[in-house]
Protein backbone atom coordinates (compact mmCIF):
# COMPACT_ATOMS: atom_id res chain seq x y z
CA UNK A 1 0.00 0.00 0.00
CA UNK A 2 2.89 2.43 0.54
CA UNK A 3 4.55 1.97 -2.61
CA UNK A 4 0.92 2.36 -4.24
CA UNK A 5 0.18 5.63 -2.63
CA UNK A 6 3.82 6.83 -3.02
CA UNK A 7 3.74 5.82 -6.41
CA UNK A 8 0.12 7.66 -7.35
CA UNK A 9 1.38 10.57 -5.38
CA UNK A 10 4.66 10.57 -7.75
CA UNK A 11 2.61 10.19 -11.01
CA UNK A 12 0.09 13.23 -10.14
CA UNK A 13 2.87 15.56 -9.31
CA UNK A 14 5.23 14.74 -12.68
CA UNK A 15 2.09 14.21 -15.06
CA UNK A 16 0.85 18.04 -13.62
CA UNK A 17 -2.58 16.98 -12.34
CA UNK A 18 -1.50 19.13 -9.38
CA UNK A 19 1.33 21.10 -7.84
CA UNK A 20 1.59 19.67 -4.32
CA UNK A 21 0.28 16.63 -2.91
CA UNK A 22 -1.06 16.42 0.76
CA UNK A 23 0.46 13.69 2.49
CA UNK A 24 1.87 11.94 5.75
CA UNK A 25 5.64 11.97 6.38
CA UNK A 26 7.91 10.30 9.42
CA UNK A 27 8.12 12.85 12.28
CA UNK A 28 10.32 12.91 15.20
CA UNK A 29 9.84 9.11 15.91
CA UNK A 30 8.59 6.29 13.40
CA UNK A 31 5.97 5.95 14.96
CA UNK A 32 5.16 10.05 14.96
CA UNK A 33 3.93 10.54 11.54
CA UNK A 34 2.98 14.05 10.76
CA UNK A 35 0.73 16.04 7.35
CA UNK A 36 3.01 17.22 4.79
CA UNK A 37 2.56 19.05 2.23
CA UNK A 38 5.15 17.94 -0.96
CA UNK A 39 6.37 19.51 -4.08
CA UNK A 40 8.31 17.32 -5.96
CA UNK A 41 8.01 13.67 -7.22
CA UNK A 42 11.57 13.23 -5.46
CA UNK A 43 10.50 14.82 -1.94
CA UNK A 44 7.82 12.26 -2.28
CA UNK A 45 10.08 8.73 -3.35
CA UNK A 46 12.43 10.02 -0.08
CA UNK A 47 9.71 11.40 2.81
CA UNK A 48 6.41 10.43 2.07
CA UNK A 49 4.83 7.41 3.91
CA UNK A 50 1.27 5.22 4.61
CA UNK A 51 1.57 2.99 7.21
CA UNK A 52 -0.63 2.03 9.87
CA UNK A 53 0.54 4.88 11.83
CA UNK A 54 -0.80 7.16 9.67
CA UNK A 55 -3.04 8.72 12.22
CA UNK A 56 -3.60 12.43 11.15
CA UNK A 57 -6.96 13.08 9.19
CA UNK A 58 -6.03 15.85 6.44
CA UNK A 59 -9.20 17.30 5.49
CA UNK A 60 -8.70 20.57 7.91
CA UNK A 61 -5.30 21.25 6.15
CA UNK A 62 -7.45 21.27 2.53
CA UNK A 63 -9.47 24.94 4.12
CA UNK A 64 -5.82 26.82 3.64
CA UNK A 65 -4.46 24.32 1.21
CA UNK A 66 -7.22 25.17 -1.32
CA UNK A 67 -6.97 28.15 -1.18
CA UNK A 68 -3.63 28.83 -2.51
CA UNK A 69 -2.42 29.07 -6.21
CA UNK A 70 -2.77 25.73 -8.13
CA UNK A 71 -4.41 22.30 -7.36
CA UNK A 72 -3.52 19.98 -4.65
CA UNK A 73 -3.62 16.36 -4.67
CA UNK A 74 -4.46 14.99 -1.10
CA UNK A 75 -4.58 11.30 0.46
CA UNK A 76 -8.00 11.03 2.34
CA UNK A 77 -8.95 7.58 4.52
CA UNK A 78 -12.58 6.58 4.86
CA UNK A 79 -12.94 8.51 7.93
CA UNK A 80 -10.74 11.49 6.84
CA UNK A 81 -13.48 11.73 3.77
CA UNK A 82 -16.19 12.31 6.25
CA UNK A 83 -14.47 15.59 7.16
CA UNK A 84 -13.60 16.25 3.53
CA UNK A 85 -17.45 15.91 2.92
CA UNK A 86 -18.45 17.72 5.86
CA UNK A 87 -16.26 21.01 5.34
CA UNK A 88 -17.57 21.06 1.35
CA UNK A 89 -21.09 20.55 2.77
CA UNK A 90 -19.89 24.60 4.83
CA UNK A 91 -18.48 25.63 2.13
CA UNK A 92 -14.83 25.60 3.57
CA UNK A 93 -12.98 23.94 0.54
CA UNK A 94 -12.32 24.87 -2.66
CA UNK A 95 -13.38 21.51 -4.51
CA UNK A 96 -12.30 22.25 -7.99
CA UNK A 97 -8.70 23.23 -6.39
CA UNK A 98 -8.40 19.41 -4.78
CA UNK A 99 -7.88 16.10 -6.31
CA UNK A 100 -8.96 13.74 -3.63
CA UNK A 101 -7.28 10.63 -3.31
CA UNK A 102 -9.09 7.89 -1.35
CA UNK A 103 -6.82 5.45 0.49
CA UNK A 104 -8.10 2.10 1.50
CA UNK A 105 -7.65 1.59 5.52
CA UNK A 106 -7.70 -1.29 7.67
CA UNK A 107 -7.21 0.81 10.86
CA UNK A 108 -4.68 2.73 12.37
CA UNK A 109 -2.37 1.60 15.00
CA UNK A 110 -1.37 3.78 17.64
CA UNK A 111 1.52 3.61 20.55
CA UNK A 112 -1.13 3.52 23.17
CA UNK A 113 -2.20 0.39 22.46
CA UNK A 114 1.15 -1.23 21.86
CA UNK A 115 1.81 0.14 25.13
CA UNK A 116 -1.35 -1.43 26.81
CA UNK A 117 -0.12 -5.18 25.21
CA UNK A 118 2.96 -4.78 27.24
CA UNK A 119 5.58 -3.86 24.64
CA UNK A 120 7.93 -1.32 25.76
CA UNK A 121 11.29 0.28 24.12
CA UNK A 122 9.63 -0.39 20.39
CA UNK A 123 12.22 0.89 17.31
CA UNK A 124 9.94 -0.39 14.72
CA UNK A 125 6.38 -2.27 12.97
CA UNK A 126 5.37 -3.91 10.16
CA UNK A 127 2.75 -5.81 8.65
CA UNK A 128 2.37 -8.96 7.94
CA UNK A 129 -1.06 -10.83 7.26
CA UNK A 130 -2.93 -9.77 9.78
CA UNK A 131 0.22 -9.49 12.44
CA UNK A 132 1.66 -7.49 13.44
CA UNK A 133 5.63 -7.55 13.76
CA UNK A 134 7.25 -5.16 16.36
CA UNK A 135 10.74 -4.85 16.83
CA UNK A 136 11.79 -3.35 20.14
CA UNK A 137 15.17 -3.50 22.18
CA UNK A 138 14.36 -6.44 23.97
CA UNK A 139 13.82 -8.86 20.39
CA UNK A 140 10.94 -8.95 18.04
CA UNK A 141 7.31 -9.71 19.12
CA UNK A 142 4.72 -10.93 17.10
CA UNK A 143 0.87 -9.65 17.80
CA UNK A 144 -2.42 -9.38 16.36
CA UNK A 145 -3.15 -6.74 14.43
CA UNK A 146 -6.25 -6.10 15.39
CA UNK A 147 -5.19 -5.87 19.48
CA UNK A 148 -2.67 -3.16 18.67
CA UNK A 149 -5.45 -0.89 16.51
CA UNK A 150 -6.23 2.65 18.34
CA UNK A 151 -9.34 2.75 20.62
CA UNK A 152 -11.12 4.30 17.68
CA UNK A 153 -10.88 2.60 14.84
CA UNK A 154 -11.71 -1.18 17.08
CA UNK A 155 -14.98 1.00 16.85
CA UNK A 156 -14.90 1.89 13.49
CA UNK A 157 -17.97 3.23 11.73
CA UNK A 158 -17.38 3.17 8.24
CA UNK A 159 -15.30 2.46 5.37
CA UNK A 160 -16.46 3.71 2.92
CA UNK A 161 -14.54 6.15 0.87
CA UNK A 162 -16.99 9.51 -0.04
CA UNK A 163 -16.29 12.02 -2.44
CA UNK A 164 -12.82 10.55 -4.22
CA UNK A 165 -11.86 11.71 -7.42
CA UNK A 166 -9.82 8.43 -7.52
CA UNK A 167 -9.66 5.09 -5.12
CA UNK A 168 -6.57 3.07 -3.94
CA UNK A 169 -7.37 0.16 -2.87
CA UNK A 170 -11.05 -1.01 -2.15
CA UNK A 171 -14.24 0.81 -1.58
CA UNK A 172 -15.44 -0.20 1.67
CA UNK A 173 -19.21 0.36 3.33
CA UNK A 174 -20.16 1.13 6.61
CA UNK A 175 -19.90 -0.28 9.66
CA UNK A 176 -22.20 -1.83 12.65
CA UNK A 177 -19.96 -0.29 15.33
CA UNK A 178 -20.96 0.10 19.18
CA UNK A 179 -19.30 3.27 19.34
CA UNK A 180 -21.62 4.58 22.04
CA UNK A 181 -21.25 1.62 24.55
CA UNK A 182 -18.82 3.77 26.76
CA UNK A 183 -21.37 6.87 26.65
CA UNK A 184 -23.66 4.30 27.75
CA UNK A 185 -21.85 3.10 30.38
CA UNK A 186 -21.33 6.37 31.51
CA UNK A 187 -24.64 7.18 31.17
CA UNK A 188 -25.50 4.54 33.64
CA UNK A 189 -23.72 5.83 36.17
CA UNK A 190 -24.92 8.23 39.16
CA UNK A 191 -24.42 11.66 38.44
CA UNK A 192 -21.91 11.90 41.52
CA UNK A 193 -19.92 9.51 39.76
CA UNK A 194 -20.34 10.84 36.25
CA UNK A 195 -18.74 14.16 38.31
CA UNK A 196 -16.16 12.50 39.61
CA UNK A 197 -15.48 11.06 36.34
CA UNK A 198 -15.09 13.88 34.35
CA UNK A 199 -13.17 16.20 37.24
CA UNK A 200 -10.94 13.40 37.15
CA UNK A 201 -9.87 13.11 33.60
CA UNK A 202 -10.79 17.19 32.73
CA UNK A 203 -8.79 18.20 35.75
CA UNK A 204 -6.05 16.89 33.59
CA UNK A 205 -6.23 19.77 30.54
CA UNK A 206 -3.28 22.06 30.28
CA UNK A 207 -5.27 23.96 27.71
CA UNK A 208 -2.46 23.31 25.00
CA UNK A 209 -6.00 23.87 22.77
CA UNK A 210 -4.65 20.88 20.49
CA UNK A 211 -7.76 19.23 20.23
CA UNK A 212 -9.61 22.33 18.89
CA UNK A 213 -6.64 23.10 16.46
CA UNK A 214 -6.98 19.48 14.99
CA UNK A 215 -10.74 19.54 14.93
CA UNK A 216 -12.04 19.61 11.48
CA UNK A 217 -15.24 21.02 12.25
CA UNK A 218 -13.43 23.06 14.06
CA UNK A 219 -12.55 25.30 11.98
CA UNK A 220 -13.73 28.80 12.33
CA UNK A 221 -11.00 31.65 11.43
CA UNK A 222 -12.12 33.42 14.20
CA UNK A 223 -12.59 31.09 17.74
CA UNK A 224 -14.92 32.54 21.03
CA UNK A 225 -11.66 31.25 22.74
CA UNK A 226 -9.45 33.67 21.40
CA UNK A 227 -12.03 36.22 21.91
CA UNK A 228 -9.98 38.75 24.67
CA UNK A 229 -13.21 39.87 26.36
CA UNK A 230 -14.06 35.35 26.76
CA UNK A 231 -12.18 35.33 29.85
CA UNK A 232 -11.16 31.81 29.10
CA UNK A 233 -8.50 32.74 26.07
CA UNK A 234 -5.75 31.41 28.65
CA UNK A 235 -3.29 29.05 27.79
CA UNK A 236 -3.75 27.29 30.97
CA UNK A 237 -7.06 26.49 32.20
CA UNK A 238 -7.21 28.59 35.50
CA UNK A 239 -9.76 26.46 38.19
CA UNK A 240 -12.21 24.09 37.58
CA UNK A 241 -14.94 25.94 35.56
CA UNK A 242 -12.86 27.11 32.94
CA UNK A 243 -11.66 23.34 32.60
CA UNK A 244 -16.00 22.64 31.85
CA UNK A 245 -16.94 25.76 30.19
CA UNK A 246 -13.71 25.14 27.45
CA UNK A 247 -14.62 21.26 27.18
CA UNK A 248 -18.46 21.75 26.80
CA UNK A 249 -18.40 24.80 24.52
CA UNK A 250 -15.96 22.90 22.38
CA UNK A 251 -17.76 20.21 22.18
CA UNK A 252 -21.58 21.96 21.87
CA UNK A 253 -19.83 24.25 18.79
CA UNK A 254 -18.92 20.81 16.55
CA UNK A 255 -22.81 19.20 17.51
CA UNK A 256 -24.20 17.95 14.38
CA UNK A 257 -21.18 19.13 12.45
CA UNK A 258 -18.46 16.25 14.06
CA UNK A 259 -18.04 13.40 12.24
CA UNK A 260 -16.50 11.22 15.10
CA UNK A 261 -13.39 11.30 13.55
CA UNK A 262 -11.99 10.57 16.70
CA UNK A 263 -8.96 13.19 15.91
CA UNK A 264 -9.61 15.43 19.84
CA UNK A 265 -8.96 12.01 21.62
CA UNK A 266 -5.98 11.32 19.34
CA UNK A 267 -3.73 14.76 19.97
CA UNK A 268 -4.59 15.27 23.48
CA UNK A 269 -1.00 14.98 25.06
CA UNK A 270 -3.27 14.31 28.52
CA UNK A 271 -4.95 11.40 27.47
CA UNK A 272 -8.47 13.05 28.16
CA UNK A 273 -11.20 10.62 25.84
CA UNK A 274 -12.61 14.31 24.48
CA UNK A 275 -14.43 11.62 21.88
CA UNK A 276 -16.78 10.85 24.90
CA UNK A 277 -18.32 14.39 25.14
CA UNK A 278 -19.00 14.06 21.31
CA UNK A 279 -20.01 10.97 21.06
CA UNK A 280 -23.03 11.80 23.35
CA UNK A 281 -23.92 14.67 21.69
CA UNK A 282 -24.31 12.49 18.29
CA UNK A 283 -26.32 9.77 20.49
CA UNK A 284 -28.80 12.41 21.57
CA UNK A 285 -29.72 13.66 18.12
CA UNK A 286 -30.18 10.54 16.81
CA UNK A 287 -32.25 9.51 19.74
CA UNK A 288 -34.01 12.71 19.34
CA UNK A 289 -34.00 14.33 16.25
CA UNK A 290 -33.59 10.68 13.85
CA UNK A 291 -30.17 9.33 12.72
CA UNK A 292 -27.82 11.98 11.22
CA UNK A 293 -24.22 11.04 10.73
CA UNK A 294 -22.11 14.49 9.59
CA UNK A 295 -20.16 14.46 6.35
CA UNK A 296 -21.63 10.99 5.01
CA UNK A 297 -23.79 12.84 2.08
CA UNK A 298 -24.36 16.65 0.90
CA UNK A 299 -27.97 16.48 1.00
CA UNK A 300 -29.67 15.70 5.08
CA UNK A 301 -29.73 18.69 6.68
CA UNK A 302 -27.57 18.99 10.10
CA UNK A 303 -29.86 18.57 13.22
CA UNK A 304 -28.94 21.44 15.01
CA UNK A 305 -30.10 23.54 11.52
CA UNK A 306 -33.41 22.16 11.47
CA UNK A 307 -35.91 21.64 14.08
CA UNK A 308 -39.79 19.69 13.85
CA UNK A 309 -43.05 21.07 15.54
CA UNK A 310 -42.80 17.83 17.72
CA UNK A 311 -39.43 17.86 19.00
CA UNK A 312 -39.23 17.05 22.30
CA UNK A 313 -39.15 19.42 25.43
CA UNK A 314 -36.11 20.42 27.28
CA UNK A 315 -38.06 18.78 30.10
CA UNK A 316 -37.03 14.99 29.30
CA UNK A 317 -33.62 15.76 30.11
CA UNK A 318 -34.42 18.25 33.31
CA UNK A 319 -36.98 15.92 34.55
CA UNK A 320 -35.18 12.73 34.08
CA UNK A 321 -35.29 10.72 30.58
CA UNK A 322 -35.76 7.66 32.14
CA UNK A 323 -37.76 8.87 35.37
CA UNK A 324 -34.89 8.98 37.57
CA UNK B 1 -25.99 17.96 51.58
CA UNK B 2 -28.88 19.04 54.10
CA UNK B 3 -31.01 21.63 53.08
CA UNK B 4 -29.89 24.55 54.51
CA UNK B 5 -33.03 27.34 56.14
CA UNK B 6 -30.88 30.38 55.79
CA UNK B 7 -29.72 29.61 51.57
CA UNK B 8 -30.99 32.24 49.24
CA UNK B 9 -30.60 31.08 45.84
CA UNK B 10 -29.40 33.36 43.00
CA UNK B 11 -31.22 32.54 40.09
CA UNK B 12 -30.79 33.71 36.60
CA UNK B 13 -34.56 33.96 34.09
CA UNK B 14 -33.62 34.35 30.99
CA UNK B 15 -36.89 35.94 29.26
CA UNK B 16 -37.70 36.59 25.53
CA UNK B 17 -39.12 40.31 24.96
CA UNK B 18 -42.13 39.32 23.32
CA UNK B 19 -43.45 36.79 25.47
CA UNK B 20 -42.25 36.28 28.99
CA UNK B 21 -40.88 39.36 29.46
CA UNK B 22 -44.14 40.60 29.10
CA UNK B 23 -45.80 37.76 30.86
CA UNK B 24 -43.65 38.60 33.54
CA UNK B 25 -44.89 42.17 33.74
CA UNK B 26 -48.08 41.23 34.23
CA UNK B 27 -47.32 39.16 37.35
CA UNK B 28 -45.99 42.19 38.48
CA UNK B 29 -49.21 44.36 37.82
CA UNK B 30 -51.24 41.56 38.95
CA UNK B 31 -49.30 41.55 42.54
CA UNK B 32 -48.12 37.97 41.84
CA UNK B 33 -45.77 36.68 44.67
CA UNK B 34 -42.70 35.29 43.41
CA UNK B 35 -38.84 35.57 45.31
CA UNK B 36 -37.00 38.12 45.21
CA UNK B 37 -33.67 35.95 44.19
CA UNK B 38 -35.44 35.94 40.61
CA UNK B 39 -32.94 38.02 38.51
CA UNK B 40 -34.55 38.39 34.81
CA UNK B 41 -32.46 39.56 32.40
CA UNK B 42 -34.30 40.05 28.28
CA UNK B 43 -33.03 38.91 25.76
CA UNK B 44 -34.35 39.44 22.33
CA UNK B 45 -36.02 35.45 21.74
CA UNK B 46 -35.33 32.66 23.86
CA UNK B 47 -32.96 31.49 20.86
CA UNK B 48 -30.28 34.50 21.50
CA UNK B 49 -29.75 32.42 24.23
CA UNK B 50 -25.80 31.36 24.03
CA UNK B 51 -25.32 28.15 25.77
CA UNK B 52 -22.21 30.48 27.33
CA UNK B 53 -24.28 32.73 28.81
CA UNK B 54 -25.65 29.55 30.99
CA UNK B 55 -22.59 28.62 32.42
CA UNK B 56 -21.36 32.30 32.27
CA UNK B 57 -24.39 32.91 34.96
CA UNK B 58 -23.38 29.78 36.72
CA UNK B 59 -19.90 31.20 37.02
CA UNK B 60 -21.30 34.65 38.50
CA UNK B 61 -22.44 32.81 41.32
CA UNK B 62 -26.14 31.60 40.04
CA UNK B 63 -27.69 28.65 41.36
CA UNK B 64 -30.04 27.84 39.02
CA UNK B 65 -30.40 29.05 34.85
CA UNK B 66 -34.00 29.05 33.28
CA UNK B 67 -34.64 30.38 29.91
CA UNK B 68 -38.55 31.26 28.94
CA UNK B 69 -39.70 32.01 26.20
CA UNK B 70 -42.74 32.17 23.64
CA UNK B 71 -44.75 29.02 23.46
CA UNK B 72 -43.91 26.85 20.08
CA UNK B 73 -45.57 27.73 17.59
CA UNK B 74 -46.18 31.73 18.90
CA UNK B 75 -42.54 32.65 18.36
CA UNK B 76 -41.97 36.43 17.32
CA UNK B 77 -39.67 35.99 15.16
CA UNK B 78 -42.12 32.59 13.47
CA UNK B 79 -39.02 29.88 14.36
CA UNK B 80 -36.70 30.91 16.80
CA UNK B 81 -38.08 28.81 19.85
CA UNK B 82 -37.72 25.68 17.87
CA UNK B 83 -34.35 26.31 17.58
CA UNK B 84 -33.51 27.11 21.22
CA UNK B 85 -35.46 24.39 21.75
CA UNK B 86 -33.26 21.45 20.15
CA UNK B 87 -29.98 23.69 21.73
CA UNK B 88 -31.14 23.03 25.23
CA UNK B 89 -32.31 20.12 25.37
CA UNK B 90 -28.24 19.34 23.70
CA UNK B 91 -26.94 21.15 26.64
CA UNK B 92 -28.97 20.01 29.06
CA UNK B 93 -28.29 16.60 28.72
CA UNK B 94 -24.56 16.88 28.18
CA UNK B 95 -24.68 18.78 31.73
CA UNK B 96 -26.55 15.87 32.91
CA UNK B 97 -23.93 13.74 31.16
CA UNK B 98 -21.09 15.26 33.18
CA UNK B 99 -22.94 15.03 36.21
CA UNK B 100 -24.46 18.61 36.84
CA UNK B 101 -27.17 18.60 38.59
CA UNK B 102 -30.46 17.78 36.58
CA UNK B 103 -33.05 20.65 38.04
CA UNK B 104 -30.57 23.18 37.69
CA UNK B 105 -31.36 24.17 34.45
CA UNK B 106 -35.30 24.57 32.83
CA UNK B 107 -36.93 25.91 29.88
CA UNK B 108 -40.36 27.14 30.00
CA UNK B 109 -42.57 28.92 27.68
CA UNK B 110 -44.66 31.24 29.22
CA UNK B 111 -46.63 33.80 26.65
CA UNK B 112 -47.84 37.39 27.76
CA UNK B 113 -51.02 36.34 29.03
CA UNK B 114 -49.55 33.80 31.52
CA UNK B 115 -48.40 35.75 34.63
CA UNK B 116 -49.66 33.23 37.05
CA UNK B 117 -47.82 30.48 35.03
CA UNK B 118 -44.38 32.92 35.58
CA UNK B 119 -44.83 33.57 39.07
CA UNK B 120 -45.85 29.82 39.64
CA UNK B 121 -43.08 28.71 37.76
CA UNK B 122 -40.44 30.81 39.23
CA UNK B 123 -42.09 29.70 42.67
CA UNK B 124 -41.22 25.73 41.72
CA UNK B 125 -38.15 26.76 40.19
CA UNK B 126 -36.83 28.32 43.15
CA UNK B 127 -37.80 25.95 45.43
CA UNK B 128 -35.90 23.08 43.40
CA UNK B 129 -33.16 25.37 43.59
CA UNK B 130 -33.24 25.77 47.38
CA UNK B 131 -33.58 21.13 47.97
CA UNK B 132 -30.44 21.18 45.86
CA UNK B 133 -28.69 23.96 47.76
CA UNK B 134 -25.93 25.91 46.19
CA UNK B 135 -24.09 25.71 43.22
CA UNK B 136 -21.21 23.68 43.59
CA UNK B 137 -20.20 21.76 40.36
CA UNK B 138 -20.03 24.33 38.00
CA UNK B 139 -19.17 27.04 40.15
CA UNK B 140 -16.20 29.27 39.66
CA UNK B 141 -13.84 30.16 42.49
CA UNK B 142 -12.34 33.24 41.82
CA UNK B 143 -15.94 34.69 40.94
CA UNK B 144 -17.03 34.20 45.13
CA UNK B 145 -17.51 37.21 46.47
CA UNK B 146 -17.73 35.95 50.85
Amino acid sequence: MQDRVMEKAAALLESGVCTRVLGWKTGEFFYDVTPAVFTSAEEVRTQMVYNPFCGPNLSKYLIAESRKEGKIAVFLKPCDTFSFVQLQKEHRIARDKVYAVGVQCDGMIDMDSLKALGLRGVTAAREVGDNLIVSTLYGEKTVPRREALSLRCRVCKSKRLNDCDEIIGEQGGDLPSDRFAQVEALEAMTPEERFAFWRSELSKCIRCNACRNVCPACSCEKCVFDNPGSGVRNKAAADSFEENLFHIIRAFHVAGRCTDCGECSRVCPQGIPLHLLNRKLIKDMNQLYGPYQAGADFDSKPPMLAFTPEDPEASIITNGRDGQ
Amino acid sequence: MPVNETFKPTIVAFCCNWCSYAGADLSGTNRLQYPANVKIIRIPCSCRLNPMFILRAFQRGADGVILCGCHPGDCHYTTGNYYARRRMTLLFSLLDYMGIERGRTRVEWVSAAEGAKFAATMNDFTETIIKLGPNRRLEDLRCKTE
